[in-house]
């Protein structure tokens, strides 16, 4: 966007006025949020056990941490080593191997931070809305995502398309598969990683987004050995035990 | 199949291409539109730019309001010029003024306020800035784009009778996703939207470029050609960066009529210009149903190839086969064994062997030296023709920009000469064609190269002595060429301007 925008969003921060909804079905019930606004547009807490991808084989459900405060100029920053370097200080223990459940907190520089478990009815997460409907900032942050995705079956030779706005990094099961860099704006399959295998059962996705002004936002799914998208496979948050 | 030369004409990029002359600085510039004879160009904070020829442009366009990314139709006897304003994005406003002219010496030029007829109210998955108007010639119905990086592009109808919102409260269509400068256009059954995807603002360092989707109808889905939807950020290159030029954006269209359709844009930063954002207007083409960027006639030396006939444009001199002339013999033109040093034919023998027709002379030949070949030219005026192409010195021409001659959109005009020579193509006054020794600059020897929409060329003069016809290069028969009123189903005014 061109910079009279881009000064003047980082300028005001959160405009959007919107809200989760309270009711929760899942694990503890993190609090949410409310305010005299409506709802985030396209965010709601799950309201089922377990979540099938849409027709199009998006990951739609996630558990989110409030966006953590980061020191970036601009998105001009965001190449290789500036994304790798500020995501993968440690905010707080377990980032990348920890499985939150809704409500969890985690302190960040002295901050309470708290996971919430959303699903989205689109393709995408717009991290711009969840940010906002909480009243946490919405420009210069990263946000953590993580999902448990539950497969039938052991699948070989697939790949995890992603997008983001603007960077981000992917790990499957613990391990980096991919990341995008430059200030970009999402796109579906944007970044696709090389070939990996699901596993049988429980299958851990998480990925960090970082973003200066803008809306931050993002979409995974995993593309088979024909590109076609991956539908086997079920996300449900409640299962990894605390 | 004509595009398998637009590689060639890729190829032949040697030099740079020519930017537009004079004043060009702008960003998100409006559609280019004509008014009374002038081209027009309004941009960011006002005001715009003025072109008698599209070539040379001068500050001078002008408008109120301020604001941001303006675009402009012509619809009956009124210009309505949209353009977004925003105290707070993404909150933010599009406006509708309109004219009767855009000639701010007329005494007709006076800007009236139509109001506001989109916004996006801060919360809204919308920007509403970046408006692109769009008249349907299906159906005639107007339409508006806009938006920006914050949520969606949207669509929404206008009334061409007064540019205001047919029903001011009717819901947007949602038609595109991260994105800004969205623009419409028609062809061919499919209604495209192109797009500018990447970082704006930034000079050198934008990432800027155009995409595009299609949709058999006008509210969409946009899908690109690998049919992923424009809502999903889908969309097919268009333009992109490239040579002394970053950061493509805001497309426009101008149709020239005839089949010869362009587009503007701005770079965000032209290089030679110390990285100012500067407007352009470049060839659009048409391959396989969806458009691609050309490039304007870059200076170098060119064969010139009827697409008619395949044969080249050249001097009617006699020509000398590259590498010296093969001996006298069997029927089959200019003699059929070589020539070996005693001076006596040479038998045949196996191909690579020494000696035998075949064989080749040894060596590497050289390309002709002109100024050797052309010392049995005449020193008048000489015919041209076309002929098989045999890389001679009379078939290559020197295609070069005249300065302060003037242009067409996109280009200078240009003059033709025989490579290493003074020798000019020119234009007869019995709209023939003939190479005068010497190029005078007169118009008649002044050319107007423009690639059409399937990558093939047409050159026109700038004039025809004692005609007022606007006329192009035309191949008549097999072997000849004269000028001709265009015909944009005709291949005879089609030219392939190839590397030599």
């Amino acid at each position: 966007m061109r910079t009279i925008h881009r000064h003047l969003l980082s300028a005001l921060g959160c405009l959007a006025g919107v809200a989760f909804m309270a009711a929760s079905q899942l694990g503890s019930g993190g609090d949410s949020v409310n305010s005299a606004r409506g709802p985030a547009p396209n965010l709601t807490r799950p309201a089922s056990a377990e979540k099938a991808p849409d027709a199009d084989g998006f990951i739609q459900r996630w558990l989110v941490l409030e966006p953590i405060p980061i020191q970036i100029r601009s998105n001009a920053q965001l190449n290789d080593g500036f994304v790798q370097t500020t995501i993968k200080t440690e905010y707080f223990p377990g980032q990348y191997t920890a499985i939150p459940h809704d409500g969890d907190r985690v302190t960040v520089n002295g901050n309470e931070l708290m996971w919430h478990a959303i699903d989205t009815s689109v393709y995408h997460v717009n991290l711009y809305h969840f940010a906002c409907a909480l009243n946490k900032p919405t420009f210069n942050i990263l946000f953590w995502a993580v999902t448990v995705i539950n497969c039938s079956e052991e699948m070989q030779g697939v790949r995890l398309a992603v997008g983001s706005n603007a960077a981000s990094i992917w790990w499957i099961n613990g391990k980096e598969v991919i990341g995008i860099y430059g200030d970009r704006h999402m796109v579906i399959d944007d970044g696709v990683s090389k070939r990996l295998s699901l596993k049988k059962g429980t299958n851990i996705v998480r990925c960090a987004v970082i973003n200066s002004p803008g809306v931050s936002d993002m979409c995974a799914r995993f593309l088979d050995t024909e590109d076609k998208p991956v539908k086997r496979f079920t996300v449900k948050l409640g299962d990894v035990p605390r | 199949m004509r595009f398998r030369y637009l590689a060639a004409i890729v190829l032949a990029l040697v030099s740079a291409a020519f930017a537009l002359d004079g004043q060009i600085g702008i960003h998100d510039p409006s559609t280019i539109i004509q008014c009374d004879g002038k081209y027009y160009a309004f941009g960011t904070g006002g005001g715009g730019l003025i072109s008698n020829d599209g070539w040379t442009w001068n500050r001078g366009a002008s408008r109120p309001g301020g604001g941001v990314a303006p675009d402009v139709i012509h619809i009956g006897d009124r210009y309505y010029l949209y353009y977004a304003t925003s105290s707070r994005q993404p909150q933010a406003d599009v406006h509708m003024i309109w004219n009767k002219t855009l000639d701010p010496n007329s005494s007709n030029f006076k800007w009236e306020e139509g109001g506001i007829v989109a916004s996006s109210d801060g919360v809204e998955d919308c920007n509403a800035i970046d408006p692109a108007v769009f008249l349907d010639p299906i159906t005639g119905k107007l339409w508006l784009t806009y938006g920006s990086y914050f949520g969606y592009i949207r669509l929404v109808q206008l009334d061409p009778k007064t540019g205001k919102r047919v029903i001011p409260i009717d819901k947007p269509v949602d038609i595109a996703i991260n994105c800004e400068a969205s623009d419409m256009i028609y062809h061919d059954g499919w209604y495209y939207l192109l797009a500018t995807h990447g970082s704006c603002c930034r000079g050198t360092d934008s990432g800027y470029n155009i995409r595009v989707g299609r949709s058999r109808r006008v509210t969409g889905p946009f899908l690109d050609n690998m049919g992923i939807d424009m809502i999903k950020g889908g969309g097919k290159l268009f333009v992109g960066s490239g040579g002394r030029v970053v950061g493509p954006g805001h497309f426009g269209l101008l149709d020239l009529g005839d089949g010869v359709q362009k587009f503007s844009c701005h770079y965000e930063a032209d290089l030679d210009r110390g990285g100012a954002s500067v407007l352009d207007i470049r060839p659009l083409l048409w391959k396989d149903g969806w458009p691609m960027a050309g490039e304007n006639v870059r200076e170098g030396t060119y064969e010139i190839e009827s697409v008619r006939t395949g044969t080249a444009l050249e001097l009617a001199v006699q020509g000398v086969p590259v590498g010296g002339s093969r001996g006298g013999g069997a029927a089959g033109g200019r003699g059929s064994m070589p020539i070996g040093p005693g001076g006596g034919a040479v038998g045949g023998g196996a191909p690579g062997g020494r000696g035998g027709m075949f064989s080749g002379v040894g060596g590497v030949i050289p390309p002709q030296d002109v100024a050797q070949v052309s010392q049995n030219w005449p020193l008048v005026n000489i015919d041209l023709r076309l002929s098989n192409y045999m890389v001679q010195a009379q078939q290559k021409w020197t295609i070069a920009p005249v300065a302060n001659a003037g242009g067409y959109p996109g280009s200078p005009y240009f003059k033709i000469t025989i490579a290493g020579t003074d020798r000019a193509l020119a234009a007869t006054d019995d709209a023939e064609l003939v190479a005068v020794p010497a190029f005078t600059g007169a118009p008649e020897q002044l050319w107007r190269i423009e690639q059409l929409s399937d990558g093939t060329w047409r050159i026109m003069p700038k004039a025809v002595p004692n005609s007022k016809e606007s006329l192009a290069l035309s191949a008549v028969g097999s072997s000849f060429a004269t000028l001709a009123k265009f015909d944009p189903k005709s291949d005879r005014q089609r030219w392939n301007v190839k590397m030599p």
